[in-house]
């Protein structure tokens, strides 16, 4: 791209042909007050505080004072701001007079004061002073616009970045201007989306406090809080997270930029999903006659020890998949080299196929693909990948391909969904198990590049035929799991190898009473039979779950060894694209973290697990990234091709997957956001043979007698044979039928009859 | 003085049933249409470019020029856009227009079209005006049935087709980018330029978007010649338009004359002021341009004398006031105007209006604040120039040439309610009647 030089303020500015001139001046240090124009969003030139004099517009003539924001720099332009122009300044300040006529004069209550664009501006670049006596608008207020977002109208500046976000960010419509004039307002649109993943950005980029969110309004002022910028650790986006505390308490977490991955933001499961680190585990618990008793550390490092040295070496590890690299180092040593064994599995999920461990080995090899690979890819292909849903910056960045890049989207997907309407992407209805024969039919070339989510792992032959394919078609391929600890786990040595046992095999033989288990943080009700890893846990010989939160697990273990909660300790995730990203300690660490409990545990048991420090710890995840990169990646074939699914046979199966805010996810214990409300999906001909109706309640029954009931909905593009039901309790590929729910009238007003 | 008119959109307008088909067909309608057919796109073009004719709309943008903006080679299909969203305070002219003579617009529609390389024409017009969006619907109507409209026009192969769009009732839509936003079904505001409608428009696509008045002089000059409209007017303001007096005037109404023509010959024609006043003032061409006094009588009205004299031609909307006219009361109605109509997109025009119609309700109630004349002017300075569209800019112009002309009776406002010193009911049409009544009664 040729480059055009320009002068502002009489400084020489040489920029890429293209760029705005309040872009320009921002790279030479030159501050120009603005409230609607955002670098990220395209320019509207509503607010108009951005006016700027232009004496030569780069042809020898002058132009009337233009908005810095959407004026492209052009070659011997000459700019004056209002450093060193009275008609700017003059426009600038009338413009701020004009802003806060109607605006309340309540910073001293308002949760932006201190932070405020609109305050800060008023006194670099406004007079000081109001000349308007008369009456103020005011509106009914707050006004609640989903469960965690708040609006204020009054203090509104109408610079719509809200409901630009909405059309050109994240493709929900859940803000609209109404009205007009001096009663134009922001307010929600009956006919839009009443669901964003991405509606606390709103909160964000609000340059005033007109949108704030409920779990931080009235909670602090911006400069008694203290801010950390960490990396997300409630999926593996690697999102950069700005968290602030005070007093010792996270207050809010907001969006960090890093323009490698989430540029500017983030969802809402990244930023209201922390109200669950004030519920932790305080002391060790030692299980006496039957019952968990508070123990000192010395007791229960003791009785761990002991407990695992009567068992030998039939030991178990599952390190659950939210650890840094650090510690999930700690548990790879602690099982090789402190209890010799190879039955180490970070994927305490669905689908921990030895297939999948097999694709995983050769994946986490050589270079990742990239955010900016993905923006500059001509197609994407998503497998068994729901991106709203499991690792939104994806989404994202994938929506802002498309709009501005020309990016096609394709997608193997059992419905269209609302996530691959917003990225105008082509479906093509795959019903579960059938990803690799509709990714072989697939025109791809170099210039593509396939995702394929966690989910295939979880029925065989999936992750083989897509590699071979994508190898075949000399495409790019990238798993994308959705814990944010689990490539690194990876990478660290929690995958099973040799005669090591994987997650469901290690549950097995617990039940059967044969293996005991050390846990670090497992969610029972991820792994793939809930129930039955429950029971598994009660026959096993002897369980240490080492864990920051209690859990189903606790209940169950024989020692539980309270850990350091993440907030808490320093460390370093692996995102989807294979780059470290680090973990600060946002309040005071806390000493004992996974790696020195385990530290600890081993010098009980003789051995010496060789990570005495952090940094100990952090050098050696680093020989393991950097060995990592040089290995180059050797496509093996040794898993059979996916058989058929079993939606060819009439009988219907399921499709599902976890929906960002499930209110199942225990990271988002306690935070208020607005989930989607759950559907039930079929194809118009399943729905036409069990003689369902559209937007009645359904139940969908599955293995095990249990049930889900959620409103129908019929999608023209759904598989064959295929229902998808959101976050449900069976893996899929599960068959299950389908009945309306009960029809006689109930007393909560569920169902019933017309 | 007949001999300054010279009807020609109008020349129709008092024969018998003169909004029907085959009473324009009989008055020599679609002559133009078909001779435009003979002759190939870019001579039309042309033939218009070498009329002179500019654009009616308030800009005076020359029309063949603005056609010629289309690019050719854009693979996507053209547009074209009239605007009858004729919403100013004063200006009346496409309604009376289209009411009379509704062909004039689908006849030069049609023309532009085939000028431009568009298939299709958009007639978006004023919601308010239900009887017009009747009328311009049932000449579509019948100028489909009549062969008119559709696929091979007169035999031509030339295909075209016109919708008729009822607005929503917003000032607004009457700048090119918000209508063309209302009509994509979108908030009517104005959009960012570039890219400018002529490259991505409508549906992103070409669009070229001309005042209805332009459109419907376009037949004429197809029939007659461009030399012929050419000589009429003055020398950068050729052929003639559409001139619309009201208020206090004897005869208010349209009066087609040539550019050029003096409010003091305009006035003549209409019977002069009402019986036993004076002028005070006038809009040359609707409330959004500055303000003329008796001083600019013979200013010709056309684009260039009219900027020379410190306004615009606008829409030739001559809104007369006799001297019974209090300048504040008018002056807030127009800005009250404009403060309901703003869109709200940009804040000097949202803002500042609101803050205009404090100031100058205060002064017509006589409860103004010394300092509030030089507040006023002080507004306006910040919004004039700095806003999104013209709108503004148009708000501010009736505020400061009134301060300008007549600051006397803004500061009145300080202690003397305007409605003291002007009597509102004497500015009303029923005040002379009283006045005459009362007259032959003493008689």
């Amino acid at each position: 791209m040729t480059d055009v030089t320009l002068h502002i303020d009489n400084v020489a500015v040489t920029v890429p042909k293209g760029t705005k001139v309040i872009r320009a001046a921002e790279s030479v240090g030159i501050d120009i007050p603005r409230f609607c124009d955002h670098p990220l969003l395209d320019p509207v030139a509503a607010c108009r505080q951005c006016m700027v004099d232009v004496p030569d517009a780069g042809n020898g003539r002058g132009m009337k004072p233009q908005p810095a924001c959407a004026l492209d720099a052009m070659d011997n332009m000459v700019i004056k701001t209002a450093v060193t122009s009275d008609v700017a300044r003059n426009a600038q300040e009338g413009m701020l007079e004009f802003l806060l006529i109607n605006h309340p004069l309540d910073c001293p209550m308002c949760d932006k004061g201190g932070e405020c664009p609109l305050q800060n501006q008023a006194v670099s670049s406004g007079r000081g002073e109001s000349r308007y006596g008369g009456i103020k608008r005011t509106y009914p207020k707050p006004t609640r616009l989903t469960d965690i977002l708040l609006l204020d109208r009054e203090r509104c500046v109408l610079c719509q970045r809200c409901t630009r976000f909405g059309e050109q960010i994240s493709g929900d419509q859940l803000l609209s201007l109404v009205e007009r004039g001096a009663a134009s307002q922001i307010g929600t649109n009956p006919e839009g989306d009443q669901v964003s993943y991405f509606s606390g950005n709103l909160a964000q980029i609000c340059p005033v406090g007109a949108i704030t969110s409920a779990d931080y309004r009235f909670q602090s002022r911006p400069f008694d809080l203290v801010s950390t910028t960490t990396t997300c650790d409630n999926c593996a986006a690697g999102c950069s997270l700005r968290v602030d505390q005070r007093h010792g308490d996270v207050r809010r977490r907001l969006a960090a930029t890093n323009m490698d991955v989430n540029e500017e933001w983030n969802c809402d499961r990244g930023r209201f999903g922390f109200r669950s680190e004030s519920d932790v585990l305080t002391s060790p618990l030692v299980r006496v006659d039957g019952e968990l008793q508070p123990a000192s550390w010395p007791q229960a490092l003791s009785a761990a020890a002991t407990g695992l040295k009567i068992l030998n070496c039939q030991v178990g590890v599952i390190p659950g998949g939210r650890l840094t690299m650090e510690n999930a180092l700690a548990y790879a040593r602690f099982a090789r080299e402190v209890l010799g064994t190879a039955s180490i599995d970070a994927r305490a999920r669905r689908g921990a196929s030895a297939e999948e461990a097999d694709f995983l080995q050769r994946q986490v090899r050589g270079v990742g693909v990239t955010y900016a690979d993905l923006e500059a890819a001509r197609q994407v292909v998503l497998v068994a990948l729901e991106p709203e849903d499991e690792c939104p910056m994806i989404f994202l960045r994938l929506r802002k391909a498309v709009r501005k890049a020309g990016l096609s989207v394709t997608t193997l997907a059992p419905v269209a969904s609302t996530g691959s309407a917003k990225l105008k992407a082509t479906v093509v209805p795959t019903a579960p198990g059938d990803e690799a024969s509709a990714l072989a039919n697939l025109k791809m070339d170099a210039n593509t590049i396939v995702l394929v989510g966690e989910r295939a792992g979880g029925l065989p032959g999936i992750l083989t035929g897509v590699e071979a394919a994508v190898q075949a078609a000399g495409a790019r391929l990238a798993w994308v799991p959705r814990r944010a600890g689990e490539l690194g786990a990876l990478v660290a040595g929690c995958l099973p190898s040799g005669k090591g046992l994987a997650v469901d095999e290690m549950l097995a033989q617990a039940a059967q009473g044969k293996l005991g288990l050390v846990l670090g943080g497992v969610d029972l009700d991820d792994l793939a039979d809930p129930v039955a890893a429950r029971q598994a846990l009660v026959q096993a010989p002897f369980v240490v779950s080492l864990e920051a939160r209690p859990s189903a697990a606790t209940e169950l273990a024989d020692v539980v060894l309270p850990v350091a909660p993440l907030v808490q300790q320093a460390g370093t995730f692996m995102d989807w694209t294979l780059t470290t990203r680090p973990v600060e300690p946002v309040l005071k660490p806390q000493p004992m973290t996974d790696r020195r409990v385990l530290a600890e545990l081993a010098r009980r048991l003789g051995a010496d697990l060789g990570l005495p420090s952090f940094a100990a710890a952090h050098a050696a995840a680093e020989q393991l990234v950097a060995a990592r990169g040089g290995l180059a990646r050797v496509p093996g074939s040794h898993h059979k091709p996916a058989a058929a699914s079993g939606a060819h046979d009439g009988a219907l199966v399921l499709a599902t997957w976890r929906t960002l805010l499930t209110p199942a996810s225990r990271c988002l214990d306690g935070a208020d956001v607005t989930a989607r409300p759950a559907t039930v999906v079929v194809g118009s001909k399943a729905a036409a043979q069990a003689r369902l109706t559209a937007g009645t309640p359904i139940v969908v029954r599955g293995p095990g007698g249990a049930a889900l009931t959620a409103p129908l909905v019929v999608d023209l593009f759904a598989a064959a044979g295929v229902v998808w039901a959101p976050d449900a309790p069976w893996a899929p590929g599960t068959p299950v039928t389908l009945e309306p729910a009960s029809t006689t009238p109930t007393s909560d007003g569920q169902g019933g009859e017309r | 003085m007949t001999d300054t008119l010279t009807p020609i959109l109008s020349q129709t307008w008092d024969k018998p049933m003169s909004w029907k088909l085959d009473t324009y067909r009989a008055n020599g309608g679609y002559d133009g249409l078909k001779k435009a057919l003979s002759m190939a796109p870019a001579d039309v073009m042309k033939t218009v470019i070498d009329s002179g004719l500019r654009g009616r709309g308030g800009a005076g943008f020359p029309t063949g020029t603005k056609w010629s903006f289309i690019p050719q080679d854009n693979p996507n299909p053209k547009y074209l856009v009239v605007n009858c969203d004729e919403s100013e305070p004063g200006t009346c002219k496409d309604v009376p227009m289209l009411m009379a003579s509704p062909q004039l617009v689908v006849e030069g529609s049609l023309i532009a079209c085939y000028a431009v390389g568009a298939h299709e024409a958009y007639i978006y017009v004023r919601g308010e005006v239900a009887h017009v969006i009747r009328r311009v619907r049932a000449a579509v109507k019948e100028a489909y049935a009549a062969g008119l409209l559709g696929k091979n026009i007169m035999g031509s192969g030339f295909d075209c087709d016109i919708v008729v769009h009822a607005g929503a009732g917003a000032y607004i839509c009457g700048e090119e980018t918000a209508l063309l936003s209302s009509l994509e079904g979108f908030r009517g505001q104005p959009r960012l330029r570039p890219p400018f409608p002529a490259v991505a428009g409508l549906y992103a696509s070409p669009t070229v978007v001309n005042n209805a008045e332009s459109i419907c002089s376009v037949p004429a000059i197809l029939v007659n010649g461009a030399e012929w409209y050419a000589a009429m007017g003055t020398e950068k303001s050729k052929g003639s338009m559409l001139y619309s007096l009201s208020g206090h005037v004897a005869h208010p109404g349209q009066y087609e004359a040539p550019l050029g023509t003096t409010m003091r010959t305009l006035l003549d024609l209409a019977g002069g002021i009402r019986p036993g006043h004076q002028l005070k003032f006038f809009t040359p061409g609707g409330s959004s341009t500055p303000i003329f006094t008796p001083a600019e009588l013979d200013v010709p009205l056309d684009y260039e004398a009219v900027s020379a004299a410190g306004s615009i031609l606008g829409t030739k909307a001559l809104q007369v006031f006799d001297e019974t006219t209090s300048v504040v009361r008018t002056t807030l109605r127009w800005t009250q105007f404009y403060q309901h109509e703003s869109c709200g997109k940009c804040t000097p025009c949202r803002e500042g209006n609101w803050w205009l119609v404090q100031v100058l309700g205060r002064l017509e109630a006589g409860q103004g604040q010394p300092g509030d004349v030089d507040k006023l002017l002080s507004i306006t300075d910040q919004m004039s120039g700095l806003s999104f569209c013209v709108l503004a800019d148009g708000a501010v112009a009736c505020v400061t040439s009134a301060v300008k002309h007549f600051r006397d009776e803004f500061e009145a406002g300080y202690h003397t309610p305007a409605w003291e010193l002007f009597p509102y009911e004497k500015s009303t049409l029923w005040a002379s009647e009283v006045a005459r009544s009362a007259k032959r009664g003493a008689a």
